[in-house]
């Protein structure tokens, strides 16, 4: 915790994540990326009083279909049926609880229910591909959802995305706001999608890939998949080190 | 550990926006003042894609958050959150923050943490807005004067009619500073 000590402030911080963990700006593989990064360096922030708190977006932002993404129509969408579930966890594998995720994604044709998706595979009267939901105290959450397409793309010739589902989290801190893309395993689509290979580190690459859990898996009802969402975990503070050394 | 970051994508006003994200506080509120600007890419085009993100103190300059060492002041959501418009534009209507503690008893001058996300955009980019009334807490501000200081006017929103106005320039002829947090 953080704790003031005469006029010094010490507070906790966040670890810088590894080279490699996230992608490039700039990534020409990704053509979108070439007028949209800058092209002058980063300036370290230090980790101060905004950076080391950050929104706590809980309940208040929730309905209550809003995590079954099959019952927000009258009727149940097309495609396949799966659960995604998993937890929220800092680096140092504690849950992050009462924290506000945010997913969308296509439908089951591959299309979005957005005015820019020209793709023709039809839209889904039942299915909006939007969801929200809150971790519980251990950090844990689940939607209930349909499989998505994979998509053609413009980007370069025969481009097609791997099927996913975009996830937007918060964490506890400025520092940890992310937003990734869960994908589902073995997927043909991953050798030539340069959004998925944009990552560095082959390690962490395989952190966005979802895993089959037959476990969770209901008969005559839905497929499961488990997605872990890592952010970034705290740095002992020097306040903590000292006490440790008493 | 981290899992990585990617792109929103182009369809992000699909799932993220709020209907009450633009208004960090009602429409109103005695004091609030309206942020706009645009969001532009390399070529000087509007990025119709984009979202804008705000995190901010309170005008006494606390956060609603258990990891203020002075004790969590509730009430003040202090995040902001506005999709770009087709002209790439955004609009957050919000409250002047005050002075925040830094380092060794220094002070921070008054500002706003901001994250632009937008397809073509891998991870979010982060840059803070700074007020044009406090040029003398913006003149010792630890973070504004390790901008090298032909690029520190990118970081001070300019007075308008209604608030302040702060451009975002991803690329380009006066990018906007970005910060690695």
């Amino acid at each position: 915790m953080a704790a003031p000590t005469g006029n010094k402030l010490i507070l906790p911080r966040y670890r810088r994540d590894p080279e490699g963990t996230h992608p490039p700006l700039d990534s020409p593989g990704y053509r979108s990326t070439a007028l949209r990064h800058p092209k002058q360096p980063l300036v370290l922030l230090p980790q101060m009083l905004t950076e080391i708190t950050g929104p706590l977006l809980g309940p208040g932002r929730i309905g209550e279909l809003d995590n079954d993404l099959t019952r927000q129509h009258a009727e149940e969408p097309q495609g396949q049926r799966i659960l995604v579930h998993g937890r929220l966890l800092d680096g140092d594998g504690r849950g992050i609880p009462d924290s506000l995720i945010e997913i969308w994604q296509a439908n089951a044709g591959g299309r979005y229910r957005h005015i820019g998706d020209n793709w023709p595979a039809p839209l889904d009267p039942n299915f909006d591909g939007v969801g929200r939901t809150v971790t519980d105290a251990d950090g844990r959450y689940e939607f209930t959802t349909i499989k998505p397409g994979a998509y053609p793309w413009k980007n370069h010739d025969n481009a097609w995305r791997p099927a996913h589902i975009h996830f937007s989290v918060f964490g506890q801190a400025f520092t940890q706001r992310l937003v990734t893309q869960m994908y589902f395993p073995d997927d043909p689509l991953f050798f030539q999608d340069p959004i998925f290979n944009s990552i560095p580190d082959e390690k962490a690459r395989q952190r966005m890939i979802s895993r089959f859990d037959y476990r969770r898996t209901t008969d005559h009802w839905a497929l499961a998949f488990e997605f872990d969402i890592v952010v970034r975990g705290r740095e002992q503070s020097v306040f903590e080190n000292e006490e440790e050394e008493e | 550990m981290t899992t990585p970051s990617q792109t929103v994508g182009p369809y992000l006003a699909i799932g993220l926006p709020w209907a009450d994200g633009p208004t960090v506080v009602p429409e109103g509120t005695p004091g609030a003042v309206w942020i706009r600007g645009t969001v532009t890419d390399g070529a000087g085009n509007p990025i119709p894609d984009a979202m804008i993100e705000t995190w901010q103190a309170d005008p006494q300059g606390r956060f609603d958050h258990p990891d203020d060492p002075r004790g969590r002041v509730p009430g003040f959501r202090g995040f902001g959150r506005c999709p770009t418009e087709p002209d790439g534009s955004y609009a957050i209507l919000t409250l002047v923050p005050g002075a925040i503690p830094g380092e060794s008893g220094s002070m921070q001058a008054p500002h706003i943490d901001v994250s632009v996300f937008a397809r073509g955009l891998l991870n979010r980019v982060v840059t803070r807005i700074y007020f044009p009334d406090h040029a003398e807490a913006n003149a010792a501000d630890p973070v504004l004067n390790a901008v090298p200081a032909e690029r520190r006017g990118t970081l001070i929103a300019e007075r308008t009619a209604d608030g302040y106005r702060f451009d975002v320039r991803l690329q380009g002829a006066a990018e906007t500073v970005f910060f690695d947090v």
